[in-house]
């Protein structure tokens, strides 16, 4: 039998960002929502919410980043250059974040200092993610193995609302988390929040959804061509779905429905974006196979993988188990 | 500032500035990893509560040293294709994979117990918890593991085949792993963490045992620290001395750099203690020299010759200044590490451990000379691989990107300043924990480890404990 690995591996490091950005995503936006709650207690809550797996969460960037160096080196060795300055200003927004979630609680002078690197380094890396989807959506120019555009190629209007997309996006999985995971008058704040960035984040979704088919003739190819457009209206119907659910979750103030729905709306959307895509990995320069990295090293990897991805997402599962249910902000996890 | 450096020197200035900030935190966590299953495993068995408060003690001091080393790591993962990208495409399918086993086999398990480790005592229990503790210990040394391999590789490349396109593509991945440098590295540094540990963790003992501050859990501490230094530095050394030995076989012109030996010595080699190397020159001035140690140490044989940089190209040498330098102060470190662990010895048979004032404040002195060692080790071996990234195939000039030198010199600096404002913090947060040495009779609930103490006081237990927040 024969195996297309890099097909495989593509879908492999597709999860890995996937499970990334739904799992970061509303670590992120606990943060980015920080500015709007602005009492201690209340913080200290929030924080406590996701302190216990944020670690985990942030490793499958680590994964799609490594993982990508792996198995198809030639996409990492060209988008990296091509995105340099907004990797970099991610970089340093999650340093800022990552050392928040410990410097914080070791003063009160500098408390205010660890808040604001707390939620600027949120909302940075958050900026800077949806800014590089952009960029890559719009595309990557290549020749002779090598990144071929300019400097400042991944400024343009569109990235910018990818950018703010992201923001908002992550805003409502943070607050549908805080519905979730906090009581009383923080989760009733946290609902109204809720609902607005569930309209928001519908309304960049519409925007990017309707711009992206008109970046490159593929995509509108894609789109809009048959047999691929049954896609393109079953997607958005299960998007109306989501937000059904979201909507009706956050009015009769369910626990985890809000939370699972806008899940839903970030799969929906990401599962969007991977039919704009496919074949590609570095659109429109290099497909999958171009990219790939020789078949030695994919089965190497991928060995390894098929045994250790389940039994990571097996004590993934295990670690969030331990600290389900609401935070008591009495108990603590000592 | 950086208008006389091209991309390529500003790229590796980057590189060198954030892997030396990086390396200083897994040195820290994986020793502190094992110390804490340790203590845990010593709790559990003799139910002496000495062992869970300096557990509590050093896991808050874990968990801020764990959240730097991740924060810088993750700077390490996406740099190899923001400033190396060329590297990446032709190394990436042998050093990616290495990397990528990391992530699936370290970084996951580290990071998913890591927060049942800090946060879960109560709601899991004492085994399950130390089963955390013990896979949070586990995960550092099997990245260690896959690290030391990949960077080995890097300097003893085996088991590949090149390709049309210039990429490195692998054949025997046993031989690629297992490459002949491998072993020795990897001993060498998990030893160099465990000592750089011990005597962080001994000058934190030595220093409330001079205080007076809760002598228990500082004679505790303390004792178990020097008890590593005692036995770990001789091994270390010997470690090391094998580490040589196989660089010399593999790397001759590192060590022939290392050593100051510009010139070949037919007849015995000297070993150079002190001199200024003198590179233009091709000398080492003011050398202080004892003949024939150098062919003793290396050939193990007063009159074994020994080749000198002469027999290799210039364009080929590596900086020797720098690694003429760094390695001396690595060797000196080492062997003063040996000195206090003999002392500690002394004073152990003569009564004195707890109350040998001036061996408190040596070890005091000592406490960061661990990290210095393992900077200055880190810069040997690095810097001894130049002129280049895989050692004899491919040149440190033909493996940076295509990038311009503004858009670097923006981000070194950028990195500059943001490192030293938050690792600057960091390590003041730590400093502070380590000063405060809990009462002796802290009962554990009461207060609670500080970070998961932070965790989710309400307001009313927040001003009962204000004074402990505020360290």
């Amino acid at each position: 039998m024969n195996f297309d690995l890099p097909l495989i591996w593509a879908a492999i490091i597709a999860f890995a960002v996937l499970a990334y950005v739904v799992l970061d995503g509303f670590d992120l936006g606990v943060g980015i929502l920080f500015p709007l709650f602005p009492e201690k207690h209340d913080r200290d809550v929030m924080m406590n919410s996701v302190a216990p797996v944020w670690d985990g969460n942030e490793t499958w960037l680590v994964l799609g980043g490594g993982g990508l160096m792996a198995v198809f080196p030639l996409a990492y060795a060209t988008i990296l250059p091509a995105l340099y300055a907004p990797i970099i200003a991610m970089l340093i927004g999650l340093i800022f974040r990552g050392v928040a979630f410990e410097y914080r609680w070791r003063t009160k002078r500098a408390e205010f200092l660890w808040n604001w690197a707390f939620a600027g380094g949120s909302m940075l890396a958050a900026f800077a993610q949806g800014i590089a989807l952009g960029a890559l959506v719009q595309g990557i120019p290549v020749e002779n193995r090598a990144y071929a555009g300019s400097w400042w190629d991944w400024l343009t209007p569109f990235s910018i609302v990818t950018g703010i997309a992201i923001v908002v996006g992550y805003a409502l999985l943070g607050a549908t988390w805080l519905v979730m995971k906090t009581r009383g008058d923080l989760a009733d704040r946290a609902r109204a929040i809720a609902l607005k960035c569930c309209f928001a984040t519908i309304g960049a979704m519409g925007v990017v959804s309707l711009w992206t088919p008109f970046l490159e003739p593929v995509y509108l190819q894609r789109w809009f061509g048959w047999p691929t457009a049954i896609f393109s209206i079953i997607v958005p119907l299960l998007v109306l779905g989501c937000l059904y659910l979201l909507i009706k979750g956050i009015r009769e103030r369910y626990d985890a429905q809000p939370f699972v729905a806008a899940l839903g709306l970030f799969v929906l959307g990401y599962i969007g974006i991977g039919i704009s895509f496919y074949p590609y990995m570095v659109p429109p320069s290099l497909t999958i196979w171009e990219a790939a990295a020789p078949e030695e090293s994919l089965a190497f990897l991928l060995a390894g993988a098929l045994v250790l991805v389940p039994i990571i997402l097996a004590y993934t599962g295990y670690a969030y188990w331990v600290f389900r249910g609401k935070v008591d902000p009495e108990e603590g996890y000592h | 500032m950086f208008e006389s450096f091209d991309a390529t020197m500003l790229a590796r200035m980057q590189f060198a500035f954030t892997v030396s900030f990086h390396i200083i935190f897994p040195a820290f966590s994986i020793g502190l990893a094992s110390y804490l299953a340790v203590l845990e495993a010593l709790w559990l068995w003799k139910k002496d509560d000495v062992y869970l408060e300096l557990f509590n003690f050093w896991k808050t001091i874990f968990a801020v040293t764990f959240g730097m080393g991740v924060v810088s790591g993750i700077v390490m993962s996406y740099q190899f294709g923001t400033n190396w990208s060329v590297f990446a495409d032709k190394a990436g399918p042998i050093i990616g994979p290495l990397m990528g086993y990391e992530v699936l086999t370290a970084f996951f398990l580290e990071a998913g117990f890591l927060g049942v480790m800090l946060f879960g005592l109560n709601r899991v229990g004492p085994k399950l918890h130390f089963f955390a503790t013990a896979m949070v210990a586990i995960g550092t040394l099997i990245s260690a593991t896959w690290i030391l391999s990949a960077n080995s590789w890097m300097q003893t490349p085996t088991g590949f085949a090149m390709n049309e396109a210039g990429q490195f593509m692998p054949v025997d991945w046993w031989a690629i792993v297992f490459n002949p440098s491998f072993p020795f590295r990897l001993v060498h540094m998990v030893l160099a963490a465990y000592l750089t540990t011990a005597f962080v963790v001994g000058a934190c003992g030595a220093w409330h045992l001079l205080r007076k501050t809760a002598p228990r859990r500082a004679r505790t501490m303390f004792s178990m620290a020097m008890w590593m230094a005692a036995i770990v530095a001789p091994i270390q050394i010997f470690a090391g001395d094998q580490h040589g030995l196989n660089t010399l076989e593999h790397q001759p012109a590192k060590v022939m750099g290392m050593e100051g030996h510009f010139e070949s010595h037919p007849d015995g080699a000297p070993l150079v203690l002190f001199g200024i190397p003198n590179t233009a020159e091709k000398r080492i001035d003011y050398a202080i020299e004892v003949p024939k140690l150098g062919s003793l140490i290396l050939k193990h044989d007063l009159d074994a010759p020994l080749a000198g940089l002469d027999t290799i190209p210039d364009e080929l040498h590596p900086p020797v200044a720098v690694i003429f330098w760094s390695f001396r102060v690595m060797v000196g470190i080492g062997l003063a590490m040996l000195g206090i662990g003999l002392w500690s010895l002394w004073c152990r048979y003569r009564g004195t451990l707890d109350s040998d004032p001036w061996l408190h404040r040596a070890a005091v002195l000592m406490g960061p000379a661990g990290f210095v060692a393992v900077l200055a080790g880190w810069v040997t071996t690095e810097v001894g691989r130049q002129p280049y990234t895989v050692y004899g195939h491919l040149m440190t000039a033909n493996s940076v990107a295509p990038i311009e030198a503004p858009a670097v010199s923006a981000s070194l600096l950028a990195f500059i300043i943001v490192y030293f404002f938050v690792f600057g913090a960091g390590t003041f947060y730590i400093l502070r924990l380590m000063a405060r040495l809990p009462r002796d009779t802290m009962p554990e609930l009461d207060e609670g480890p500080i970070r998961a103490a932070g965790v989710a006081h309400g307001p009313a237990s927040a001003k009962s404990h204000g004074e402990h927040h505020e360290l």
